[in-house]
Parts: structure tokens; C-alpha cells; sequence
């Protein structure tokens, strides 16, 4: 690949961009011969699954006697009328999984931005190094914080904000452990670095004059902060919100290992109509509809943010 | 810094009428709010690694490694004490180098061409890029091995290191088509005026100054490799990585030696970045 990728302009105009140069056929084929194949793998590892996917989701049968396209759309009407529950609290946690990341996040990228100085590489690396630590053993570790007899449960009861959340349906009883607060919990742990690098990539592009331009025309911190920053920093607000949503909304891991039945999120029912029920067509409805919800609420977010704020 | 000036001025502005020595610990609060703030979440972030860190020097009574018993270095002297563990570790790392090496070459060639050509069909090659990123990982996973199981492939190693390599994509071609696009074409340009030829240009100039951006995207590929779950818990078959270990031990028994890999795992990471910063902290000092 190095000789025939290096753009080589030898005589002609320097100024003038590799691609727009008089060049001969197999010069101007070498971008594709780049691309061949890369995407190829894409188009056939992850374009044609999809579709094969969508066939798949119109089919009936059983895995004795063979699937069939049958344009069987009952199927979606069918997955959607018995999962509804667990598609909303999917949306549900990982909508206020995103939330709470946001709120967590903005003051840590803030501080790696702003405040952190010569301490930022160290801080920057704290961030980023519980990625290389296998993300499962993490969350396994947060069924040893929140158990049932550990210190977290213990001060949560003392002070008795465990009866305040239970009466509100966020916990059961004297535990956190199976309810959804940990499952909670988990997506936000595991899914805040998505926040905070984006959000960090965006504020550190700021000017740090524009703050003192802010505080020179007398503008309040809270001020500087809402008319300022925050608007400045809304690229990084968007991409962050989404790396995060939509992940955890297809999560089942958390909702596996720190959740009960009851917590069951689209994720955990994919799976096991997938891996255990073997049930193939439903399994590749239910994926759509995941997909089609999640399109949907990006869709609609992004308009949102681009019409209001995105400037 | 600017923004601590401007606190202070006006924190002194509105707390001014309290009485100062009750004022004081309230103002200092006030000004370092978002510090705390950030830093309490910085701690949110940590503390699981520090719990997987200390429970590793925990002698479990039962199957689970869930509650603190008794100090002891056994899992420490004997790693690989429990059956398969290490295996799947193996198996874990050579899918992860492969994979790496297999979306690094892909990933880098496509981002040279998008950054370096313009080409018809570039929207569509950029959403298909994309598109990997943006789609949640059980439909990924799901319509994957729908594939496999409809063209009769045998799950295992290379259904793994397929779907490893498909994910990984993406995330090298954003990360070298960043670097190549922000990088200087006048510098190709005036190695060409010194007669180097193409390929020496390629290989003394453009690949030294897009390696920083390849070396990133080779180790994202590592890691989401290493640490994927989702995607291959579908399509493994019986074949078991690392996690996939991980997961199983969570309904079998957590070993204590899960724990010792995880903080492994974390030091070899911090170590990493730290010979990596002072690396490249000495090159910085040796140009100036």
C-alpha cells in the first residue's frame, strides 16, 4: 500500500489538492483501491447483516422445521405488545442514566479543561485508565459496593434515604442491590467516560479570554457559565448525550448483573429470545424496534438541539 | 485562572454583608464548587477499580468474592490457579492483537483516502462508517450472527476476530482521518522539492506525523477487543474469551483471581499512559 498511497505531485502546481491534479486512471482509482477492503468487510459484516436481519424479522417457523419469509409483520405487533414494558424502561434508565452523567460529567471535564492545570495529564489519565480494566470486573465490583450489608446501604439506611426511595419505587426494602437505583447506577458508571471526553474535547476548544471578557462586562459566574460556556460547549453536550444513550439503552449487562427480573431491560429480552428461546424472528423485530425508537429520539433530539441551541 | 478572578469578585461582592468569619469556609465552598463537583465524580469513577484492587487480597469463604474475609496473597502467587481462566485470557489477547492488526491496516488506508481524495460515493462512505458507532451493540451482535448461523459458519475464533475487527473499524478511521486532515500538506510538498520520492515521503514524512493518530486508533481497537462482551457473547459459540470468562464466573463464583487480572490490567494501562506521557514529554523538550 505505500507506494501507490503517498499523493505524489512531483512537478505540477503545489497548491492545488492531490485529487483535482490531471492524473492517469490508475492514480485516480487509488482512493478506491484504499477503500475496497475496508469496506467490503463493513458492507458484508455489517450492511448485509442488517438487511439479512430485516428478512429475518418476516419470517415464522421454529428451528426444527426451517424459517420462511412469510411477511409475517404480526411479529412486531407481537414483540412490541409483550415487551412494551421493557422497551419503555429502557428508554427510561437510559435516558436518566444520560441525565446524571451530564450532570456528573460537565464539572469533571470543566475541571480537566479549566481548573486542572498541570495536574490535568494526571486527571485526563484517571479518566481514561478504568477503560483498559475489563469493564464486567468493574461492574461486578459495584455488587460488592452496593451489597447488601456494605457501608453504601448502611449510611443510605441510617440516614434513612432508603425509605424515602423506596416509598418513590426507586429501591425495595433496606437494599439497593436488585432494584432499579443499581441497575441505574451501573449504565451511568459505565457509560460517564462517553460524557466526559466529548464534553472535555469541546470545552478545551473555549477560549479561556471569552470567561474573562464575561467577568470584565460584570457577568455573574452562574451567568458567564449560562450564556457563555455552556452554549460554547453544546457540541460536545450533544455528541456526549448521545455516545451515551445510545449504548445503554441496548445494555444488558447491567441490568443482568446488578438487577433483578424486574429490571429487565430490551437488551436482556434480545438476548435470551436470541440465545435461549432461539427465537430468531422475534429477536430481530425486537432489534428494529430498538432501532427504530432510538432513531427516533435522535432524530427528534438532534432537531431540538440544532434548532435551539446548536448555534 | 480567569475564572477563579471572576468568582471571587463577585462571591466577595454578594457575601460582603455576612459576618467574614462565617462567610470564609461558605466563600471558599463557593469558589471551588466545580472542583469538588469534579473531583467527586472523579472518585465515582475510581472507586470500583480501588474495591476490584483490594478484594484481590481477599480470601473468600464460598464461591463469591463479594464481601471482605480475611487478608491473603494467594490469588496474587497463583493467577492462574483457577481453571480456564488463563486460557481464556490468552484467547482474549491474541483476538485482540488480531483484531487491532486487522482494523488498523483497513481503518488507516480508508482514512487516507477520505482525507487525502475527493471521490464520488464519499457520503456514503462516511455514513457507513459511521453508522457502526451510532447503532446499538446487541443489534450489531444479533444481525451478525443471524448471518453466521444462516450461511452454516461455525462460531468460534474467526467469527469472533470478523466481528472484532468490524466494530474496531470505525473508531481507527475517525481517529488517523483526524490527524491526516489537520496535518500540513506542504510538508509532503517540500520533501518532494528535496527529490524524495513518493515512497520515501510516505514512509519519512506522512506516516511519522499520522502515527500518533494511528497509534490511538490501534489502541482503542485493543481495548474494545479485549473488553467486548456483547458482540461476542453472540457470536462465540462455545468458544470463551475473557469476559465472556467474567460473565460466567458472576452465576458460577467469582474467583478472587478475576480481581487480580482487573487490577493488572489497570496498573499495565497507568503504566502505559505514564511511559507514553514522558515519552512524549522528552520528544516536546528535545525540539524545542
Amino acid at each position: 500500500m505505500t507506494a501507490t498511497e503517498a499523493p505524489a505531485p512531483p512537478e505540477s502546481d503545489a497548491t492545488e489538492p492531490p485529487a483535482l491534479r490531471k492524473t492517469s486512471t490508475r492514480k485516480r482509482l487509488v482512493p478506491y483501491w484504499l477503500l475496497l477492503p475496508g469496506i467490503l468487510w463493513l458492507l458484508v459484516f455489517f450492511a448485509a447483516p442488517l438487511v439479512y436481519q430485516a428478512s429475518t424479522s418476516l419470517q415464522t417457523g421454529s428451528l426444527e422445521e426451517g424459517f420462511k419469509v412469510t411477511w409475517h409483520l404480526a411479529t412486531y405487533w407481537d414483540a412490541l405488545g409483550e415487551y412494551w414494558s421493557q422497551f419503555v424502561r429502557s428508554m427510561g434508565y437510559a435516558a436518566i442514566a444520560t441525565a446524571l452523567c451530564l450532570l456528573l460529567g460537565y464539572p469533571l471535564a470543566y475541571l480537566i479543561a479549566f481548573k486542572a492545570g498541570r495536574w490535568r495529564n494526571v486527571v485526563m489519565m484517571l479518566v481514561i485508565a478504568p477503560f483498559f480494566t475489563s469493564f464486567l470486573i468493574r461492574t461486578l465490583a459495584w455488587k460488592t459496593i452496593l451489597a447488601d450489608g456494605g457501608p453504601v446501604v448502611g449510611v443510605l439506611n441510617s440516614l434513612h434515604i432508603l425509605d424515602v426511595t423506596s416509598a418513590l419505587g426507586i429501591t425495595e426494602g433496606h437494599r439497593v442491590l436488585a432494584t432499579p437505583l443499581a441497575v441505574v447506577c451501573g449504565l451511568t458508571y459505565n457509560f460517564l467516560p462517553f460524557m466526559i471526553l466529548p464534553l472535555y474535547t469541546s470545552l478545551e476548544r473555549i477560549d479561556p479570554r471569552l470567561h474573562e471578557a464575561a467577568g470584565d462586562l460584570y457577568a455573574r459566574p452562574a451567568t458567564t457559565f449560562r450564556r457563555v460556556t455552556f452554549p460554547l460547549s453544546m457540541p460536545g453536550v450533544v455528541a456526549g448525550t448521545l455516545l451515551t444513550f445510545i449504548p445503554a439503552a441496548g445494555d444488558y449487562i447491567n441490568a443482568e448483573l446488578l438487577g433483578s427480573t424486574d429490571q429487565k431491560m430490551i437488551g436482556n429480552v434480545i438476548q435470551s429470545q436470541f440465545l435461549r428461546v432461539l427465537d430468531y424472528p422475534t429477536a430481530a423485530a425486537l432489534s428494529f424496534i430498538l432501532m427504530a425508537a432510538i432513531l427516533a429520539m435522535v432524530t427528534i433530539y438532534i432537531r431540538k438541539s440544532g434548532t435551539e441551541d446548536l448555534v | 485562572m480567569a475564572a477563579t478572578e471572576t468568582t471571587g469578585k463577585t462571591t466577595g461582592k454578594t457575601v460582603g454583608s455576612t459576618p467574614r468569619a462565617t462567610a470564609a469556609p461558605l466563600r471558599w465552598l463557593r469558589r471551588n464548587a466545580v472542583t469538588l463537583a469534579g473531583l467527586a465524580t472523579l472518585a465515582y469513577l475510581i472507586l470500583p477499580n480501588v474495591v476490584v484492587m483490594v478484594f484481590s487480597f481477599n480470601k473468600p469463604h464460598g464461591r463469591f468474592n463479594y464481601q471482605w474475609q480475611q487478608f491473603s496473597t494467594d490469588a496474587w502467587t497463583d493467577p492462574c490457579g483457577v481453571a480456564d481462566l488463563c486460557g481464556s485470557l490468552g484467547l482474549s489477547l491474541q483476538i485482540a492483537v488480531w483484531a487491532t492488526v486487522g482494523a488498523t491496516v483497513l481503518g488507516t488506508m480508508i482514512a487516507f483516502a477520505l482525507a487525502r481524495y475527493r471521490f464520488r460515493a464519499r457520503a456514503g462512505v462516511n455514513t457507513l462508517i459511521f453508522l457502526p458507532m451510532a447503532m446499538p451493540e446487541v443489534v450489531m451482535a444479533a444481525s451478525l450472527a443471524t448471518l453466521f448461523l444462516n450461511m452454516g459458519i461455525q462460531f468460534g475464533f474467526w467469527t469472533i476476530l470478523i466481528a472484532h475487527i468490524m466494530f474496531c473499524l470505525s473508531f481507527v478511521v475517525t481517529a488517523v482521518k483526524a490527524r491526516v486532515m489537520s496535518m500540513d500538506p506542504r510538508l509532503e510538498q517540500a520533501a518532494q522539492d528535496l527529490y524524495a520520492s513518493p515512497v520515501q515521503t510516505f514512509l519519512r514524512v506522512t506516516l511519522p506525523i499520522a502515527a500518533p493518530g494511528i497509534a490511538s486508533g490501534a489502541l482503542l481497537s485493543f481495548a474494545l477487543s479485549f473488553d467486548d462482551f456483547i458482540i461476542t457473547n453472540f457470536n462465540a459459540g462455545s468458544t470463551v474469551t475473557f469476559p465472556m470468562f467474567v460473565w460466567g464466573s458472576a452465576q458460577r463464583g467469582t474467583p478472587v483471581q478475576i480481581n487480580v487480572i482487573g487490577t493488572a490490567m489497570f496498573l499495565v494501562a497507568v503504566l502505559c499512559v505514564l511511559v507514553g506521557q514522558m515519552a512524549g514529554s522528552r520528544r516536546k523538550r528535545s525540539t524545542k
